[in-house]
């Protein structure tokens, strides 16, 4: 039975419990409301959730370990020289997963009979072509083994699927009988949903933890396998990268680390000073009205999106510093380069500049800049001398925060910067970042049991480490600042 | 403190160093003070009283413009220091304000050190010509703050490390080194206990050998111990202004009797 | 004392001494740094508006043919019977042919066609994708064959960019996919009305194309599958983040587990996208076995990254309720469940809403996540569900920009149009829901 079905008839017994429990609520109080501890609906909630909850449970659990279950069980069966790796295995079971669903999908659509079937299991040779008439594409030709690994595949999943059915149908009903014999006045209904309310709401905010969680899992055990086929030492010391298909690939992070800040070097130099002038402006000299425009204004920078930027790199910038500045200054003829990307992704961060930075000075209190007005000190020799002295930690922080940002952008470098890992001091020069590689060795055809792939994962797990370091540092920053003046 | 002891009354007969005239200062639609007129005189303590609101501390602010910095804050009539009118549009603020100093209510010292908070004015304002007459200038406004002997030592520490009494003292430290000829205190003792009050208002009496000083204050007894002249002010009116002695003695408006007798405020 | 004061310069108010006019000067120049900055970041803003609204401004409209073309039943229904499923038997190149002779037909009628120019070379002048138009409206009310019809149907890329001035007679002449003369003929069709340019629909609904024909691609394909993303990110985010930041927000102790659970959601809300992109292909994909460029999966990776975003300023709206709002429903013996859900929710629900649109909208406009798992692919179908291929808005801007054509930075741009007025949109409901329900306690 699909999982939705299911799904629904669990929901529809839940609805039942729920009007079942309310109506014996408040038969058992004789229609008083005021004799039962709880309001009628909460009895009938509390049904609802023992109906719904442990049942639903069940059937997530029962999906997610289903797939891992029968694929062991599978390929216990499958011969010797299949198993022999792990990317053998790989490669057999998605070949007996593919002849499996197109079995499944041809027999449901009613293009194969359950008689062809039988027959096929003497001749598999014809699979193929039967099954590309009924518009199930396979692969290759499918041998014996793979046919009956495939049937019993299919097989063990519909048993399966069936004893889910009637577990999950099973503790449903369970769950509704035993909330329907709870229901007394004296029952405590409310604090009962309200405890399972109370647990969805922990669950809900321990997702954030369960994020960072699968991020570091997904990343740590790719980048083991990695370090398993290609040295660490050669991967953060090698000052080359060049991938090469099937071997002797060389994969340094050095040239993508020297463009990764390179680029995020030449942003800043483009941010923080914009960024911090256009904050001290808005924040100590501008009237109400201007700020009222000119902020919301700035800000419409960070709320575009990367790809926008990118575009704006690729077809407007690129070309233009190739024209006017690289040409002319024979310093290279490429219209993606380093300059490009870092002038482009310095203006994007520049409302991440200003907007902290603004807020960080107007929590400069008003009594230190009366102070030194008050002594005769000119705006601008109380902005330099008292204010900006007061607010640099906060300030360290917000460049800091705009740095990690510029690190782990990719869009604008993707299409501003290049493709070329290169060890450079010419910022007209194509050169290339973390971020690129990531995407340039995780799309298109990919084998995950190549260091060519798997390099991706070391990478990501270098740029998350760097990034959440800065992040770390710069909020612990920003937060010792901000108690300093609360 | 119930002290209602009155100081020394040798009031000098010394030239005037302010004179206001017709002052209104309007808050966007609120009329924050209506046409004051007073005359500041050198070497005296001029004490500003009266309840919560009433413009004394707008008047103190318009004294050295720090009533520009308040985009709202409109200011009409006249006010002249030694006969220049100082809302004249000639007049830098900044040079107004290097001459007529202001401590404020809250202690506000920068973020920085002891040293350099007190040699901040001179460095603004060019007044020393090399590290040694900085120092003097720092030693001497301390010692004239009489915080010298308590920071001496260390002058390198951050002035926010002092307590409430010695950074007010800091402050008005901070005021003095830019050698003003007016001083103007917003409820300098506000934030300070008793005992620290008391170093201030010793302090006070000292500074009006050399400038003329204002304070604004919410205590009747400190206007009292402190100053020569007292301006009462309510609702924005400037109520009496008379020699300090016969304000809290006889006070001719009745305003100012039910204000120093307790019922206003 | 006497010696500090000796070192002023002026001891009149009204005459500025010199110092104090350099310090003037210092002041003004500080100050007009800060005009400076603020105009770089502006002018930054509009160049950028500009440059992408000057390039994709024309992908919204297109020339087509309009020509008569008469449709014979022996070559497109071969057995008479005007059955539509046995009629899709007749392949676009049939369609093709039939196309080819009309246009040519109605050219040569025209006296159009510049000298010396070969029959076979006219059919140039037509989209590769015009036979396939042909054949869909013929499909569509096969009542159609055997009579002459007006056809209106997409001119070459090459021929469009030759109106958009992206191509001219000089670079025709080294083009292998375009002529002079065909250059020549279609500004000749102009004039006689055989060819016009309009608004061009098909650039939002029709699905992308190949790299030959750019005038036939489209949005429909990543519209939607931008549309289908959004659903699940809605369904998911919405509650589990509403749940979470209630919880932290009026529920959690104040302990060291809460403290673990903010610190991570404010780094959550700093991670690079890219990574959420990593996670996704490592456990969405490569551990769950959820099909490659499905918005489901594109959904689930946008919603992990968007929560933490969501959270933040939901958290916000809620602490800006009042105690004393707590406190009354608590006095009148609510429990604390029912305050909140009764009360702090419902005041606080304009704040969440407008942090959780702008949330959707910076997921919107996300892309590189979408790379990793597999959103780049080249889809022509339209998705039918939340497990089929699907494109994205940014991604299609992405794809296209990889492409050698440069019609496609046309489309591109055009894209980004597309993506900013959605992203207008929504920020504009956030901004009419945050003037219309703000509330200052």
């Amino acid at each position: 039975m699909p999982v939705l079905w299911i799904a629904l008839i669990v929901l529809a017994a839940a609805a039942i419990a729920y009007v079942l429990a309310r109506r014996s609520a408040l038969a058992s109080a004789q229609g008083d409301v005021r004799r039962m501890h709880s309001l009628p609906s909460y009895y009938g909630w509390h049904a609802f959730i023992l109906t719904a909850l442990p049942a639903l449970l069940l059937m997530l659990a029962w999906l997610i370990f289903q797939p891992l279950f029968i694929e062991n069980r599978i390929a216990s069966q499958l011969p010797a020289e299949a198993t022999a790796t792990a990317t053998s295995q790989q490669l057999a079971m998605r070949d007996v997963r593919s002849v499996a669903d197109g079995l499944q999908a041809a027999i449901s659509s009613g293009a194969i009979t359950p008689e062809e079937m039988e027959a096929f299991t003497n001749d598999p040779s014809t699979l193929r072509a039967r099954l590309g008439e009924a518009g199930v594409a396979l692969g290759g030709n499918v041998t014996s083994e793979t046919l009956e690994a495939a049937q019993n595949f299919r097989a063990l999943a519909s048993t399966m699927n069936l004893t889910m059915t009637v577990l999950v149908i099973g503790v449903a009903l369970a769950g509704a009988a035993i909330a329907l014999k709870q229901v007394r006045p004296d029952f405590w209904a409310r604090n009962a949903v309200e405890r399972t309310v109370m647990g969805l709401l922990i669950f809900a905010s321990a997702i954030a933890i369960f994020t960072t969680i699968s991020i570091v899992f997904s990343m740590v055990f790719e980048t083991m396998n990695f370090f398993r086929q290609y040295p660490w030492q050669s991967f953060f010391f090698g000052t080359t990268w060049s991938p090469v298909f099937h071997g002797n690939s060389q994969l340094g992070i050095v040239p993508l680390l020297w463009g990764t800040l390179y680029i995020s070097f030449i942003a800043l130099l483009v941010a923080v000073p914009i960024g911090l002038f256009a904050a001290i402006y808005l924040s100590e000299y501008a009237s109400n009205r201007v700020r009222s425009f000119a902020k919301p204004l700035i800000e419409v920078l960070a709320g575009i999106p990367t790809i926008v930027y990118g575009l704006f790199a690729l077809v407007t910038v690129g070309p233009l510093l190739r024209d006017y500045f690289a040409q002319p200054l024979g310093l290279g003829s490429s219209g993606t380069s380093v300059m490009t990307a870092g002038l482009v992704m310095g203006v994007m961060i520049i409302p991440f500049v200003s907007s902290l930075s603004d807020d960080i000075i107007n929590s400069v209190p008003q009594s230190l800049r009366d102070g030194s007005l008050g002594l005769g000190a000119t705006k601008s020799e109380t902005i330099r001398q008292v204010v900006l002295p007061a607010a640099l930690p906060g300030i360290v922080g917000a460049v800091l925060l705009a740095a990690s940002r510029a690190i782990g952008e990719t869009m604008i470098v993707v299409l501003g910067a290049g493709a070329a890992a290169r060890l450079g001091l010419n910022p007209f020069e194509a050169m290339t970042t973390i971020t690129v590689k990531i995407v340039s060795q995780l799309t298109g055809d990919t084998d995950f049991n190549s260091p060519e792939t798997l390099v991706a994962f070391a990478l990501g797990l270098t740029l998350f480490v760097i990034t959440l370091g800065l992040n770390i540092f710069a909020l612990y920053i920003v937060r010792k600042y901000r108690e300093q003046y609360e | 403190m119930n002290d209602m002891r009155i100081a020394e009354r040798d009031v000098s007969t010394s030239e005037t160093k302010i004179a206001a005239r017709g002052v209104q200062v309007h808050y966007g639609t609120t009329h924050a003070l209506k046409d004051v007129d007073i005359d500041i005189l050198n070497g005296n303590v001029t004490a500003f009283i009266g309840p919560s609101g009433c413009g004394k501390s707008t008047f103190l602010r318009c004294l050295n413009r720090m009533n520009d910095t308040i985009a709202a804050a409109k200011v009409t009539g006249s006010i002249k220091l030694d006969g220049e009118d100082i809302y004249d549009a000639k007049v830098d603020p900044v040079q107004l304000r290097a001459k007529v100093g202001m401590v404020f209510q809250k202690p506000n010292p920068f973020p920085k050190s002891i040293y350099d908070n007190v040699a901040y004015g001179p460095k603004i304002h060019g007044l020393t010509r090399s590290k040694a007459e900085l120092d003097n200038v720092v030693e001497t406004s301390l010692k004239k703050a009489a915080l010298w002997n308590e920071v001496k030592d260390r002058l390198h520490s951050p002035g926010t490390g002092l307590s409430g009494g010695q950074q007010q003292r800091l402050c008005i430290a901070r005021a003095v080194a830019t050698s003003p000829e007016v001083l103007l205190m917003d409820e300098p003792c506000s934030a300070l206990d008793p005992i620290a009050t008391a170093q201030v208002e010793e302090l006070i009496d000292e500074l009006r050998g050399q400038f003329a000083v204002v304070i604004v204050t919410h205590s009747m007894q400190q206007a009292a111990r402190v100053s020569q002249k007292t301006a009462f002010f309510h609702l924005g009116n400037l109520v009496e202004f008379g020699e300090t002695g016969q304000i809290f003695t006889n006070p001719r408006d009745p305003r100012t009797e039910s204000y120093i007798s307790g019922r206003i405020g | 004392m006497s010696d500090i004061s000796s070192h002023r310069g002026s001891s009149s108010l009204l005459v500025a001494d010199a110092r104090t006019k350099r310090r003037n000067a210092a002041e003004a120049r500080f100050r007009s740094y800060g005009v400076a900055a603020i105009a770089i970041a502006l002018i930054a803003l509009v160049t950028l508006l500009i440059s992408i609204f000057g390039n994709g401004a024309s992908a919204f409209r297109q020339t087509f043919v309009t020509v008569p073309i008469t449709l014979p039943a022996e070559t497109l229904d071969p057995s008479g019977n005007r059955d539509p499923a046995e009629m899709a038997k007749v392949t676009t190149i049939g369609y093709g042919n039939v196309l080819k002779a009309g246009v040519t037909a109605a050219v040569r009628e025209a006296g159009v066609v510049p000298e010396g120019m070969a029959d076979s070379d006219i059919a140039g002048i037509l989209s590769q994708e015009a036979p396939a138009q042909l054949r869909a409206m013929v499909l569509e009310n096969p009542e159609l064959i055997g009579t002459t019809v007006e056809t209106h149907v997409l001119a070459h890329g090459r021929i469009d960019g030759f109106f958009k001035g992206r191509v001219t007679m000089e670079s025709a002449q080294r083009d292998s996919n375009v002529t002079p003369e065909r250059l020549q003929l279609a500004q000749a069709m102009t004039e006689k009305g055989l060819m016009s340019s309009g608004f061009n629909w098909g650039f939002v609904t029709m699905p992308d194309a190949s790299d030959q024909r750019p005038e036939a691609a489209g949005l429909g394909v990543a519209i939607l599958g931008s549309l289908f993303m959004m659903f699940v990110v809605v369904l998911l985010s919405l509650p589990i983040g509403v749940a979470a930041s209630v919880y932290l927000e009026e529920f959690a102790p104040k302990n060291r587990w809460t403290d673990v659970i903010e610190v991570n959601i404010s780094n959550l809300a700093a991670v690079p996208s890219i990574v959420f992109g990593i996670l996704g292909l490592a456990i969405f994909i490569n551990f769950a076995h959820l099909p490659q460029s499905a918005p489901i999966v594109g959904g689930l990776v946008l919603t992990l990254m968007t929560l933490p975003r969501i959270i933040i300023p939901a958290r916000a709206a809620l602490r800006a309720v009042p105690p004393s709002i707590r406190d009354a429903a608590l006095g009148v013996g609510a429990s604390r469940m029912q305050t909140v859900f009764h009360h702090v929710l419902p005041l606080a629900a304009p704040g969440i809403l407008t942090g959780m649109i702008i949330g959707l909208a910076q997921a919107l406009g996300e892309t590189a996540p979408l790379l990793l798992i597999g959103m780049v692919a080249f889809v022509r179908d339209y998705p039918g569900g939340l497990f089929d291929p699907a494109s994205a808005l940014p991604v299609q801007v992405y794809n296209w920009t990889q492409r050698s054509d440069p019609a496609f930075v046309e489309r591109a741009s055009g894209a980004i149009i597309v993506l900013l007025v959605f992203l207008i949109c929504m920020n504009a409901i956030a901004i009419i829901l945050r003037r219309r329900f703000e509330r200052r306690w």
